[in-house]
């Protein structure tokens, strides 16, 4: 009998349980008409008996499956079979884990002899952890059962343990997020950890050289020094796109709730959310396959040297067509934040349309317009497909925007492209480069958020 | 009769009708006007880009679902020495269809069609599309039949639009015989090496599995923590954290949740690499924010008259909030979900991470099965040097913006259908 | 209240809701706006019904009436302020000496620089003290040279009675003064332009009571110099403030007079109800 199919019988009986806790809470409830003798409606009763039944079986079947496979293991080893193992640690687990692919079904071929022979062992072991495990299980459905159902009388209080249980499942749900937010952290923290006691933090964070590539040296290993992805990620990201994307946005915004008419601004705002909603392979797509050819005849046609196919400008334009909608989205809500009063100010002294927005509209919710374009920022420069498809991998240090430059989320993704060896520096590496945008992002994420808040609570 | 106020000095009025002022005036009028063609024109710049990119995509993409194809006359009863239509009905049909060689026999046909250099035109899997005849209508063994098969690449491409010499002069020389059909293999086939058999029905089903995964995991631990976070959470410090946390989530780039479940899912965990499973389980992390956030802003519109008015009937707290808040909530609830939903399906970063990028010519069996999903096959297909992948890749656009072209229209409907119960 | 003048009949009559056709013109002062016939709609709903009134220099005109019955809407006609709400429609015949207001030509940002306008609450443009008051002069080029600006500034200042308060800071953020002195600044503001009219949409509703009474003593001096119309609902300013007193209910005009008059001996029914307090 497979995991599913214990599980979906354990509901099941979780089912049959809360049927048998409603029909006794039912009777007492008939048989005690008077107010407030009974605490609880039969349903809650039902879900009483139900998640006691289910409730601690399953939370056995979790442990027995994370301690299972080493009560298999040492079963199958002290089997007559296993006497032919070799004793060299690496070997031996090579061949008992192939031999435990195969039991489970997962392999079907041994490439090792000795695997073949130790297959027998292993499936007698993993059915006889497996039956244990299943009785076991179901002894605790009906034992558990059992006892809540006994328990039921008219005076329980089953809608308060029931809601405390429910309150218990929200308060875990919503720790997933802090949990995950750790767990991002101490991956980035640990692996980049590995990283730096083989490679130097001033060399990597100061280093002007980025070829990791070049062979490991004993200690000191050289190019991995970050400074021309740091330049190009900056380049592409806070640079290039952001001179796209303020303006048109700003103006975008500007124009949609001052001078749109009802009727076109309706059609427009989604018309513009569109342009974030395209997949971001998307514009990678369009812009290595449309934008950078096109970019780089021009360059040639107007005589740039170092012009290549793969250019720092066609990928960040197209970022910053992708970021317009959020600049115009997080502009529109600043104009709108400044309340009305100062814009009625400004027109009732004779100051154009025009004039009040650029003296007394824009000062007034520049602190929000600036937040919104640190947030832009920020999800810029961790952006991955548009400049892994777009901007090309050599780290150059240049600022023509029309040669190729590389950015740290291009070369996370290229350091852990193909065969992954988890201790070469190659691969931890992208794990430093990860630890750094995240910490980068996260910074300017706060000090958008407190300048947004700030700018919110003067009009408040 | 006037206040006798003396002031620091007297003015002379204004003459508004002086023409210093009236030049004044149209030159601030016509500043005006330039403001507003510039908003205009930022707005139709912008508007463009989107169109010009629909434009060339789609321009290259519906080339990708047709293919050129040339007629074969295969003369089946010589051939197969005589195979009756029976054969190829029921159980043992595939099986029996295998063992006739029909590649054999299509690449003979060819050869006593267009010579002996003629298999070169087409494509290598053609033979698979007069086996599906085959299956199909098994009536056609008993006649010489002329079947139209795919071309080959090159000569694909060439007839449909600019290919290199050879093919060029190639297409001039069978104009009158090519002719173009609908390509099925492209909505029914997975990744090949040949762009002429690829199909992006493996990808599909790899992004749907993904997103199923996402869906059940997200949506849940989304709602709860909007929940908690809205109706439960004391004032303190502890729920400070948690709120920081879902807010920082929720500007994390994506790429770093990748990292993420390569590091955990994938080393610690041991899960299997390329799975949907863990493709789902790292785009779940990254979806439940948005879900969070938007459920809680739900939660929040729903006005405390409704809360009070079940409190004060004696509906415990819980009871408000399940059978009140939460269907009130729904709508705007599910309006974020499937917001979140279309990004995770537009998701390619992270699914690099956890190896989502090899080359699978199957559709995934089950969450744990290597797949891929539709983004990344696009990103793998815009890699290939051959140029018949060019309307295969925008084809693929076309589909996964149709996609998301409708949950977007969804969310839309969903939000205006529900926006002002109150 | 310096001089009553008796309110004579209208010669003219127009048709009305109303039973009784109110005086259009109270009083002497040379006319400074007119208004004739106007109504006023936000979408299918009427909010002024055929109003007409005169507005004239040398005194303060004030508009009184229960909330909801139109005087700021009214008010907000007479600069055609209601032209940023998309969905207002003005009718009828507005003049500022003599000239029609919501004619093609008349340009709506030379017209509210003539007609100035307070706000009912303190409205400070987020700047300087300074490049508050400097704002209207440079937007409409009313000074060559900075000495000239420094001088207007200053001027406007004076004359709303917050120079003495304000000349050792006028770089600091205009947002940061009381509201009291807020609205002052408002004021300066307004009178920076050199307007010829200053609407004040119940300037003194957000203040207290010493800020209003400053308010209100400003009004005074104001007076001759400016046409000021003002919209209150505190019957008590009005008569403090007001030689001449409009009183409105549900979007017309009920009687128009001096405001002595008014108060003491109302022609009309609704306005002795309103004055003494049985609804409003």
């Amino acid at each position: 009998m497979t995991g599913s199919i214990l599980f979906l019988l354990i509901i099941v009986l979780g089912g049959i349980a809360w049927f048998f806790g409603r029909v006794k809470a039912t009777r007492f409830s008939a048989t005690n008409p008077k107010r407030g003798t009974v605490h609880s409606l039969p349903n809650y009763h039902g879900w009483y008996v139900a998640l006691w039944a289910i409730g601690p079986a399953l939370l056995f079947l979790v442990i027995w499956n994370i301690a299972s496979p080493a009560l298999i293991t040492d079963a199958a080893l002290a089997s007559p079979a296993a006497e032919q193992l070799p004793q060299g640690q690496f070997a031996r687990g090579a061949i008992l884990a192939e031999a435990r692919s195969i039991a489970s079904g997962e392999q079907v071929r041994a490439f090792n002899p000795l695997s073949q022979s130790m297959v027998e062992p292993y499936k007698a072991a993993i059915s006889y952890y497996q039956m244990i495990g299943m009785v076991a299980a179901l002894l605790l459905v009906f034992a558990c059962g059992v006892f809540a159902w006994l328990r039921i009388k008219p005076e329980l209080r089953a809608r308060t343990k029931i809601e405390r249980v429910t309150m218990m499942t929200l308060l875990l749900a919503s720790l997933i997020a802090t949990i995950t937010t750790v767990g991002i952290f101490a991956s980035l923290i640990f692996e980049s950890a590995r990283f730096f006691s083989m490679v130097s933090p001033i060399d990597f964070l100061f280093g002007m050289e980025w070829n990791p590539k070049a062979v490991a040296g004993p200690r000191g290993e050289t190019g991995f020094g970050a400074i021309p992805l740091f330049w190009g990620t900056v380049f592409i990201g806070a640079i290039i796109a952001m001179i796209v994307a303020i303006p048109l946005g700003l103006m975008s915004a500007i124009y949609l709730t001052q001078y749109a008419p009802p009727n076109f601004r309706a059609w427009m705002k989604p018309i513009l959310e569109v342009l974030a909603g395209v997949p971001t392979v998307v514009y990678g797509y369009f812009a290595a396959l449309t934008v950078a050819p096109a970019l780089r005849d021009f360059a040639v046609s107007i005589g740039i040297s170092g012009a290549s196919s793969e250019s720092a400008l066609a990928a960040g334009v197209v970022m910053g067509i992708m970021i317009i909608p959020f600049v115009s989205s997080m502009a529109d809500d600043s104009i709108a934040a400044v309340p009305s009063a100062m814009r009625d100010g400004s027109l009732a002294m004779g100051a154009t349309k025009s004039e009040t927005i650029k003296k007394v509209l824009i000062p007034a919710a520049l602190p929000g317009v600036v937040g919104g374009v640190l947030l832009a920022v920020s999800r810029a420069i961790g952006e991955t497909m548009i400049v892994v498809m777009a901007a090309g991998l050599a780290a150059n240090m240049t600022a023509n925007p029309f040669s190729s430059v590389t950015t740290v989320t291009t070369q996370i993704v290229q350091l852990l492209t193909g065969d992954q060896e988890f201790d070469s520096p190659k691969t931890l590496a992208a794990f430093a480069l990860g630890l750094v945008l995240f910490i980068v992002t996260l910074l300017l994420n706060l000090i958008a958020l407190r300048v947004v808040k700030k700018y919110r609570e003067a009009y408040e | 009769m006037n206040s006798a106020v003396a002031f620091a000095e007297e003015r002379n009025p204004t003459d508004w009708q002086s023409d210093a002022m009236q030049k004044r005036i149209r030159k601030r009028y016509a500043s005006e006007r330039r403001f507003k063609a510039l908003g205009l024109g930022a707005i139709v710049l912008s508007a463009g880009f989107l169109a010009f990119l629909l434009i060339v995509m789609v321009g290259n993409g519906l080339r990708g679902f047709t293919q050129t194809e040339l007629p074969v006359e295969i003369d089946f009863p010589a051939m197969t020495g005589g195979a009756s239509p029976s054969q190829f009905v029921g159980a043992n049909g595939s099986a029996n269809l295998r063992s006739l060689g029909v590649q054999d026999i299509v690449s003979t046909s060819v050869q006593i069609q267009y010579g002996e250099q003629g298999t070169e035109l087409f494509s290598a899997g053609s033979w698979q599309t007069v086996q599906a005849a085959i299956l199909d209508n098994p009536g056609i063994v008993e006649s010489r039949t002329t079947l139209y098969l795919p071309v080959g690449s090159e000569i694909d491409v060439a007839y449909k639009g600019d290919g290199n010499a050879s093919a060029e002069k190639t297409v001039e020389e069978l104009k009158d015989q090519l002719s173009t059909g609908f390509n099925s293999n492209f909505l029914f086939n997975s990744d090949a090496t040949d762009p002429m058999q690829v199909g992006i029905w493996g990808a599909l089903k790899g992004s749907l599995i993904t997103m199923f995964i996402t869906l059940i995991i997200a949506f849940p631990i989304g709602v709860f923590s909007a929940l908690y976070l809205e109706e439960y959470a004391p004032k303190n410090r502890f729920t400070d954290l948690i709120e920081v946390s879902i807010n920082n989530l929720a500007a994390v780039p994506s790429i770093i949740f990748g990292l993420l479940g390569l590091a955990v899912f994938l080393n610690l965990f041991g899960l299997p690499r390329s799975a949907a499973l863990v493709g789902g389980l790292t785009l779940a992390l990254m979806t439940m924010p948005v879900i969070v956030i938007s459920g809680r802003n739900a939660i929040k519109a729903v006005p405390p008259s409704i809360r009070e008015a079940a409190l004060g009937i004696g509906a415990s707290q819980m009871q408000v909030v399940f059978h009140h808040v939460l269907p009130l909530a729904l709508p705007g609830i599910l309006t974020g979900t499937i917001i979140g939903m279309a990004r995770a399906l537009g998701e390619t970063a992270p699914l690099l991470m956890i190896g989502m990028r090899a080359f699978i010519a199957t559709p995934p069996g089950g969450i744990v099965e290597p797949a891929t999903v539709l983004p990344v096959q696009i990103f793998l297909w815009s890699d290939e040097v051959n140029r018949g992948f060019v309307e295969k890749t925008s084809a693929a656009i076309i589909v996964l913006l149709l996609f998301l072209l409708t949950m977007n229209a969804l969310a839309i409907y969903l939000r205006n259908r529900f926006e002002t119960r109150w | 209240m310096t001089e009553l003048v008796d309110s004579t009949n209208s010669s003219e009559s127009y048709t009305m809701t109303e039973s009784a056709v109110p005086n259009i013109s109270a009083g002497d002062g040379p006319l400074k706006m007119t208004t004739r016939n106007v109504d006023v709609f936000y979408g299918d709903k009427q909010a002024i019904n055929g109003v007409s009134i005169d507005v004239t220099m040398d005194n303060v005109t004030a508009f009184i009436g229960p909330s909801g019955c139109g005087k700021s809407t009214f008010l907000r006609c007479l600069n055609r302020m209601n032209d940023t709400i998309p969905i207002a429609k003005v009718t009828g015949e507005i003049t500022l000496e003599g000239e029609d207001i919501y004619a093609a030509k008349m340009d709506v940002v030379q017209l509210r620089a003539r007609v100035g306008m307070v706000f009912q609450k303190p409205n400070p443009f987020p700047k300087s003290i300074y490049d508050n008051i400097a704002y209207g002069p440079r937007i409409h080029g009313l000074a060559t040279s900075k000495d000239e600006l420094d001088n207007i500034v200053e001027t406007s200042l004076q004359r709303a009675g917050l120079w003495r308060e304000v000349q050792d800071r006028l770089q600091d953020s205009g947002t940061a003064l009381s509201g009291g002195q807020q609205q002052r600044l408002c004021i300066a503001r307004a009178i920076a332009v050199d307007p010829e009219v200053i609407l004040m949409d119940e300037p003194c509703s957000a203040l207290d009571p010493i800020a209003t009474a400053k308010i209100e003593e400003l009004i005074h001096e104001l007076r001759g110099k400016y046409a000021i119309v003002i919209v209150t609902h505190n019957m008590q300013q009005a008569a403090r403030v007001s030689q001449r007193t409009a009183f409105f209910h549900l979007g017309t005009l009920v009687e128009y007079g001096v405001t002595s008059d008014i108060f003491t001996n109302p022609t009309q029914e609704k306005t002795r109800d309103y004055i003494t307090g049985r609804y409003g």
